[in-house]
């Protein structure tokens, strides 16, 4: 299977972006080579600028620059985004300014830089915070279609890629709407919800559950707001219970997104794969997948859980 | 630019007007802060009278001067200015902090024509302006960014963030200055936690520096038309100011920082500035 990692997306996706959109700025904090907002800078050096190891600044700037109509994508870690939250809140999400924060290296995946490095309660952070959309691609075709589309709309956005080569899931031919979610197969008996990596895990967890007897649906759901409720709803009420998988902690991200959405609208069970109010530590990202049990071995354990309870019902 | 250059007698007259501004609407409020609002009354004064061009009919004007108030919490003055200037009608200021206002206790750019930037937390202002000048460098527009900091302030790390970008890409055309009026909610600067020497800083994050009274507009027009004529590097003003300026019993009175005067305080103060 093909591999791109998201952020090679993005930088694709700039680079082809910076003749349409004569507006488009790009910032950078000394990353830019490894966030791939260097490859708008080969392209387009007079709209680009390195603004060093300082994200408050960064977020400030972008702020400056959106407000003077300027489509802006600033770029670091995730981790370090989150450094800048009161700047993110304050002066971009608050006065709804057009900027996109398009942050990388963010979850376990990062590896062996270890826990202060490695992004894990960021969508949870970014999720409550008014006027803010929140995308976590899942392969390459998906962020380079999430950055067209992020570009095009008025607002901040905080798109949240890995570090990681994925395997590539969409081909061109994929519509990716913002707030919009994709069913990648098909199934009657339950529905995994992910986003980013672990949509790719949730797909081999369904090809073997069905191996198994079970008929596994799957969603890719990119957009963590605003969230797509309807898909949710249509899937709970369709297959009757919901396994939510992320690289992210399961406290207030994509899991508990839909575990609002359910409670507040059904008595469908869910589980929640993801990390578990804990920080990482350094090793290979697989190996940090299973430490730390975002695998396909717990999106199946998962399953069974659910359906259980479902099963009781 | 003549044209719109009132006497000096004129300023210092709208310099009263919007002190009396700032008193009553905080007394209506019931709360904000004057001191540092009454510090930087000529600087903002000066900056919307005699400098800024700006169109109050049109107050997103691409090619307006922009003014960031990266002190946010002296948003009275910056309001009042805005008034006398004629972005909004006057009345609107009794509705300062008060539900339904668009008068937010700090700056909200979404809500206030004429706010070119939403500031409160300090330090995000004088980013914000970084960013705007560098939007006109690169649109190769002849406006000017005006960023108006406090000294406390500069105990924010993100300042230095700012100032160093600012130098590094040579934004000459933006200006800042600092109401320099030595006093923090805690305290003098200097006790609190000392950012000075503040022009030595400056230079050495590669800034022009001056420094002057703040209060006075001869000091402050002379600064501004030398801060103007500087090419390759940004240039700060340092304006040393008397915090509650104008109103005897909070000028240089920590307690004046963010506390409402009562009626018989009002009186009192519009009794001094006529």
């Amino acid at each position: 299977m093909e591999k791109m990692a998201t952020r090679d997306g993005y930088g694709k996706a700039l680079a082809q972006m910076g003749a349409e959109f004569p507006d488009l700025v790009v910032l950078d904090a000394d990353l830019a080579k490894s966030t791939k907002s260097f490859e708008f800078c080969k392209h387009y050096p007079e709209r680009f600028f390195n603004l060093g190891i300082a994200e408050q600044n960064l977020m400030g700037v972008a702020a400056g620059l959106a407000a003077s109509g300027k489509i802006v994508f600033a770029s670091t870690f995730a981790i370090f985004a989150e450094r800048a939250f009161e700047q993110i809140r304050n002066a971009i999400a608050y006065p709804k300014l057009n900027v996109k924060l398009v942050v990388t290296h963010a979850g376990l995946t990062v590896g062996g830089d270890g826990a202060s490095h490695q992004a894990v309660v960021d969508l949870s952070i970014m999720r409550s915070l008014p006027n803010m959309t929140v995308i976590a691609p899942a392969d390459g075709v998906e962020t380079m279609k999430a950055v067209y589309a992020a570009a095009q709309m008025e607002g901040p956005v905080y798109l949240r890629l890995g570090r990681s080569a994925v395997p590539l899931i969409y081909d061109e031919r994929y519509e990716f709407k913002i707030g919009q979610a994709s069913q990648l197969r098909e199934g009657h008996d339950v529905t995994v919800i992910a986003c980013g990596i672990m949509v790719t895990e949730s797909l081999r967890a369904a090809e073997e559950l069905a191996g198994e007897g079970l008929s596994v649906r799957v969603l890719n759901l990119a957009t963590l707001k605003p969230l797509d409720e309807a898909a949710v709803l249509r899937c709970a009420q369709e297959t009757g219970a919901i396994v939510t998988a992320e690289e992210h902690s399961i406290i207030g991200g994509l899991g508990s997104a839909v575990a609002e959405v359910l409670v507040e609208n059904t008595l469908v069970p869910l589980q929640r794969v993801g990390v578990q109010d804990t920080f990482g530590e350094s090793g290979q990202p697989d190996e940090l997948l299973e430490k730390y049990g975002l695998t396909v071995k717990e999106i199946k354990e998962a399953v069974y859980q659910v359906m259980e309870r479902k099963n009781k019902k | 630019m003549e044209e719109r250059m009132l006497e000096q007698e004129k300023l210092a007259g709208m310099a009263k007007q919007i002190r009396r501004d700032i008193v009553e609407m905080l007394t209506e409020a019931g709360s904000g802060h004057p001191g540092g609002s009454l510090s930087a009354t000529e600087i903002v004064t000066y900056l919307y009278f005699a400098e800024m061009q700006v169109d109050p009919t049109n107050p997103s004007w691409p090619d307006r001067d922009r003014f960031i108030l990266s002190k946010g919490h002296a948003a009275p003055v910056l309001y009042a200015a805005l008034v006398e200037r004629g972005f909004f009608p006057r009345e609107e200021l009794l509705t300062l902090r008060k539900i339904n206002s668009p008068l937010q206790g700090h700056p909200d750019m979404k809500k206030v024509p004429g706010v070119d930037m939403s500031t409160g937390s300090l330090g995000q202002g004088f980013s914000a302006a970084v960013g705007m000048a560098l939007a006109g460098k690169i649109d190769r527009k002849a406006y000017r960014v005006f960023a108006l900091l406090g000294d406390g302030e500069t105990e924010e790390g993100q300042v230095w963030e700012a100032a160093m970008a600012a130098a590094h890409y040579r934004l000459d055309n933006l200006l800042a200055i600092l109401d320099h009026n030595g006093l923090q909610i805690d305290g003098p600067v200097t006790e609190v936690l000392s950012p000075e020497p503040l022009e030595d800083k400056f230079r050495a994050f590669g800034w022009h520096v001056q420094r002057i009274n703040g209060h006075s507009f001869p000091e402050i027009a002379q600064a501004v038309e030398k801060a103007k004529k500087v090419t390759g590097q940004p240039a700060i003003i340092i304006a040393d100011t008397v915090k509650g300026k104008g109103v005897s019993f909070m000028e240089n009175q920590v307690g004046w920082h963010g506390n409402a005067p009562s009626r018989e305080q009002l009186e009192q103060a519009l009794a001094e500035l006529v």
